[in-house]
């Protein structure tokens, strides 16, 4: 996986745990966690394959531009791979 | 808030939307929500659910239950659908036991006793 | 009047709430029944129940304030702590079950403040329950967008050249913030550490008390 992903901008009806206020938004992988049972699985009693999950670093201006109180503080999520594309750094 | 510009966001993904200042009122758990939380824990330990399920019922439920009903309101309920879904009991003993519960007394230690 | 608990106290030292005498609601009576119906059906047990909610009552603050203590005095530890917060605390000898844990650690620098925004994940079996505030839909809704406004609402007021970092517990990990040690305590037990120590500096909402 690249260091710098975008989160993907879809957004499904259903149980994600991509929130919507980092979709499309630029970060840095932080680190990699491993694989762990795909929750939009889990949520309606499948079995779940393990899918990769990583924790992203995003600015807060990257976020929320020129609204964020400090445009160096950042925010970090959990993110799983499927929800990731590969990007150039902003 | 529902937002007709965004039909798509849902209301519990709320990180970043405006709201007022954090509340600071505290309420020491009562027995019934140290239960309501014990039946979590032994529901999905036991797989038949997982801690998904239960965020997927309570998403489902609505912004309304979460403004409207308290947090261990919005997990037994939830909970319990997921029990039913998940075949721990049916519908129709919930609703035999349910009004067993109900007859036994007006308050809450009364109907916990079983008769 | 029925009373089936009135010797119990909260973990806080509270009496818990008169629930027993108060008109019985619909979803009370909803958790009485799945209650015994999960008995009856075998699926648990009365004693099973009885058990997890002492073991989570056994859950609290003070856990954590241990282990931040030992963080502070105890280099080794400490370097096990942020390589991986859940097995050093399971090696320290609490019983969190299959906790993920991550900790991060305040610096002269950085201030770490954690948060859910998709719904109210915490290390609850590290620091027990979360407080009410943690669930409401102000701290998950703004501690994203406005960390340093939430920050003085709990009156933590943070330098320009500190750095904040926002936590959000999207997925499977949990998080403990490591407070910053307060100056002056060079000398105290890891005892006297933990009392300084509180449930909010571990969410990033405080800082660790001053002797």
């Amino acid at each position: 996986m690249t260091q710098t992903v975008r989160v993907k901008t879809l957004m499904p009806p259903g149980h994600v745990r991509t929130p919507a206020y980092l979709r499309g938004k630029i970060g840095v992988i932080e680190r990699s966690l491993g694989a762990f049972p795909n929750p939009e699985d889990l949520a309606y009693g499948h079995s779940a394959a393990a899918k990769p999950l990583h924790r992203v670093r995003f600015t807060m201006a990257e976020v929320w531009g020129d609204a964020a109180e400090n445009p160096d503080d950042t925010l970090d999520a959990e993110i799983y791979e499927h929800w990731l594309d590969p990007c150039d750094a902003p | 808030m529902f937002d007709p510009e965004n039909p798509a966001r849902r209301w519990h993904d709320m990180g970043g939307n405006a709201a007022g200042p954090v509340p600071t009122d505290q309420h020491d758990f009562s027995m019934w929500e140290k239960r309501v939380d014990a039946l979590m824990i032994i529901g999905s330990a036991k797989g038949y659910f997982t801690v998904d399920g239960l965020r997927r019922v309570l998403e489902d439920m609505g912004e309304d239950a979460f403004e409207k009903m308290t947090y261990y309101e919005r997990w037994i309920a939830s909970v319990n659908q997921n029990l039913i879904e998940g075949g721990a009991y049916t519908t129709a003993q919930l609703a035999e036991k349910m009004a067993q519960v109900a007859a036994r007394g007006d308050t809450y230690g009364d109907a916990a006793k079983p008769t | 009047m029925p009373h089936d608990h009135h010797d119990h106290l909260s973990p806080s030292g509270h009496p818990y709430r008169a629930d027993d005498d108060t008109s019985l609601s619909y979803w009370q009576t909803m958790e009485i029944a799945v209650r015994e119906l999960l008995v009856e059906n075998g699926v648990t047990t009365a004693a099973e129940i009885a058990v997890q909610i002492e073991t989570m009552d056994a859950r609290n603050p003070s856990n954590g304030a241990k282990v931040v203590a030992r963080a502070w005095a105890d280099p080794a530890f400490h370097a096990a702590l942020m390589d991986n917060a859940g097995d050093a605390t399971r090696d320290m000898g609490f019983d969190i079950g299959p906790l993920k844990l991550i900790a991060v650690e305040n610096t002269a620098d950085v201030h770490n403040m954690i948060v859910c925004t998709l719904c109210s994940c915490y290390p609850r079996n590290l620091l027990g329950l979360p407080p009410d505030w943690y669930k409401s839909r102000a701290y998950r809704s703004r501690t994203v967008r406005e960390p340093r406004s939430v920050l003085a609402e709990f009156g933590v007021n943070l330098a320009d050249t500190t750095q904040v970092r926002v936590h959000d517990s999207t997925a499977d990990m949990r998080y403990i913030v490591i407070p910053a040690r307060p100056q002056g305590t060079e000398n105290m037990s890891q005892t006297e550490l933990a009392a300084l120590v509180t449930r909010d500096s571990m969410i990033g909402t405080g800082v660790a008390k001053t002797p």
